[in-house]
């Protein structure tokens, strides 16, 4: 059965990384729902999280083919359930609207949204949350126009209380010692 | 990008020696690949101070992972268990330099062991537990057998569709002990009761030492017995033939008994790959170069070339068809100029015989851009400066390879064969292995 997953991967911080590593998801045309890379708490190790509607049985595989290249650390998968994420929404809507009613103000105190910037014409919005929350964030919005309105690849972080890549790091210089 | 095991723009002369001390290092190690460096023209005319420092470990890549003694305790006990072994060997034992392993483990067990076609070569021709060719136009006891076989050991093979047929009907009544040195390739098809991973060059051994002596002389005559049904309905046919035109069988087995069976084989992809994989004999390792799953026609010729300059003082024997050759034919050129002896069989049928045997067999003999308009090969040859003789007739083929062997230097010799010669057996794309045809 297909479900939401959450791949992380480690590796290093090279150029073209990117390309070998959606290039295993594409040819085995499964579609990337939400993709993130951003530097990840170890210095030099950089921190893909892709997330992937898909079984647990090719998902296994995607996580072997991803740690087969050269310049990746280590890949985890998990489900939903196993790790706490977050995206990011922003929204612009016209100032005019703010003026008109106090409904704008309502919801952005009720879904702990809060306001980045206004000016005359517009007002920026942002919000955190699952994709359902900024998505209805979004509906809510749009009865006052919604001039723009993006939303952030998914980040995410385990509900393990040990911290698995430190771990994997402390094996893995134990077996590159181990080579000479 | 895709067929490359590893690649890095350089764009700094600076970072030019750490980069190929890495890329050696890489395509090298672990499962061997290429490797592409980009090196940027302003790097390539920058000055540095040179200094190579080899490269011999990298933090993200573990080319070889160790053995688990733990997994090979529960091999072990696997294989002691077994009334019908059967090991299936790949290029894996070939990388890893295990051929001798190989030999002591199933000599010690008595277990017969059957190749992959990039397995070709690593256990002598005349071993007497070499069981043959697995896949799709292997041979017809290991096939069979899969599927009566209670344990299949895997080493340095990766289950590739050609071996497997229906994978939901491969090896069904077999427990599966999979020894390979990349992680991401147990498990990937075939599902492992126990996964070796690390090099056969050091799991075999370690086996060898765990399990007990034993023989399987009645599971291996069972082998034996299909081997005379091959021969009496395929092998005979295509290797001694006594009406109609050439077979490539023939050519294949005439070449091998004149070189000893001590030649390299290289190949390139379709009917001839299968036939000299079938027929051609071999004593010592590492001596079959072929595309593999890659499959891309036109791979032989060049491949011989380099196969002749890594082995100065072999006879190298490439078979080719007229499809391939035509794709890579100006590589001639290159065999010429460097006065490369590589032997060039040619064995030309007047068509893509493969892609016309599966139109003959699967699509009612529809034939579909498969027949070709071929030019003057041996005057092509000539036109590089390469001495080459077309043999069209079943008396003049000895002879006629017996004069391409003793040329010294590069020679292509052209067979005329049967147009429409089928490979036998076959196992029927998406069927089972057990499902093997011998005949049409």
């Amino acid at each position: 059965m297909k479900q939401e997953f959450i791949i992380t991967i480690y590796s290093e911080n090279n150029i073209g990384l990117l390309n070998r590593i959606t290039i295993i998801f594409t040819r085995r045309k499964i579609n990337i729902e939400s993709l993130t890379v951003s530097a990840s708490a170890i210095p030099g190790i950089s921190k893909f999280t892709v997330v992937i509607n898909e079984t647990e049985e090719r998902i296994k595989k995607v996580v072997g083919q991803l740690e087969k290249v050269v310049d990746v650390l280590k890949a985890f998968y998990h489900s939903n359930e196993e790790m706490v994420f977050q995206e990011l929404a922003l929204y612009k809507v016209p100032t005019e609207a703010l003026y008109d009613s106090d409904q704008i103000e309502q919801l952005v105190r009720k879904s702990g949204a809060r306001i980045l910037e206004i000016t005359r014409d517009f007002t920026v919005i942002e919000k955190t949350g699952h994709k359902e929350e900024t998505q209805k964030m979004f509906e809510d919005l749009s009865q006052f126009g919604v001039l723009q309105f993006i939303r952030s690849g998914r980040i995410a972080i385990t509900r393990d209380p040990i911290e698995r890549l430190s771990e994997f790091l402390k094996e893995r210089d134990a077996l590159l010692e181990a080579m000479d | 990008m895709p067929v490359t095991k590893w690649n890095y723009q350089v764009t700094e002369a600076s970072e030019i020696p750490e980069a190929i001390a890495k890329a050696f290092y890489i395509a090298q190690s672990g499962r061997p690949g290429p490797v592409l460096l980009d090196i940027a023209k302003d790097a390539q005319f920058q000055e540095l101070d040179f200094e190579y420092k080899k490269c011999t470990k990298i933090r993200s890549y573990i080319p070889e992972h160790p053995v688990d003694p733990f997994k090979v305790k529960e091999a072990a006990e696997l294989i002691d268990a077994a009334k019908k072994p059967l090991l299936l060997f790949g290029q894996g034992v070939i990388i890893a330099n295990a051929e001798e392993e190989l030999k002591e483990f199933i000599e010690k067990t008595g277990i017969p062991a059957a190749w992959t076609l990039l397995g070709l070569s690593a256990l002598p021709s005349d071993h007497p537990l070499n069981v043959g060719m697995l896949g799709m136009h292997g041979n017809y006891g290991p096939n069979i057998k899969t599927n009566e076989s209670d344990l299949i050991i895997a080493v340095g093979m990766r289950f590739d569709d050609r071996v497997t047929g229906k994978v939901s009907s491969y090896a069904t009544n077999a427990k599966i002990i999979h020894l390979e040195v990349d992680p991401a390739e147990i498990n990937k098809i075939i599902k492992a009761d126990v996964g070796v991973l690390g090099s056969a060059k050091k799991s075999l051994p370690m086996l060898t030492m765990n399990v007990k002596a034993n023989k399987h002389q009645a599971w291996l005559q069972e082998f034996r017995d299909c081997d005379k049904i091959e021969m009496e309905k395929v092998i005979q046919k295509d290797t001694f033939p006594t009406k109609g035109g050439l077979s490539m069988g023939e050519a294949v087995r005439i070449t091998s008994e004149k070189v000893k069976n001590n030649a390299v084989l290289v190949t390139d992809v379709g009917q001839q790959q299968m036939i000299a994989s079938r027929y051609f004999k071999f004593t010592q390792s590492k001596s079959n170069v072929t595309s593999g799953g890659l499959g891309t026609m036109g791979f032989g010729v060049p491949a011989a070339l380099g196969a002749q300059l890594g082995a100065k003082d072999r006879t190298v024997c490439c078979f080719v068809g007229d499809g391939g050759f035509q794709m890579t034919l100006q590589e001639l050129g290159t065999i010429v100029q460097n006065r490369l002896p590589v032997k060039i069989i040619l064995l030309n049928n007047n068509f893509l015989g493969m892609v016309r045997q599966w139109q003959q067999l699967f699509f009612d003999r529809r034939y579909s851009f498969t027949e070709l308009h071929n030019p003057d090969f041996i005057m092509i040859a000539n036109g590089f400066g390469m001495p080459a003789h077309k043999v069209t007739k079943r008396e003049d083929l000895e002879a006629g390879i017996q004069k391409m062997l003793d040329h010294n230097g590069p020679y292509l010799l052209e067979v005329v064969v049967e147009k429409e010669d089928n490979v036998f057996p076959m196992v029927p794309a998406g069927a089972s292995v057990s499902d093997i045809i011998l005949e049409a």
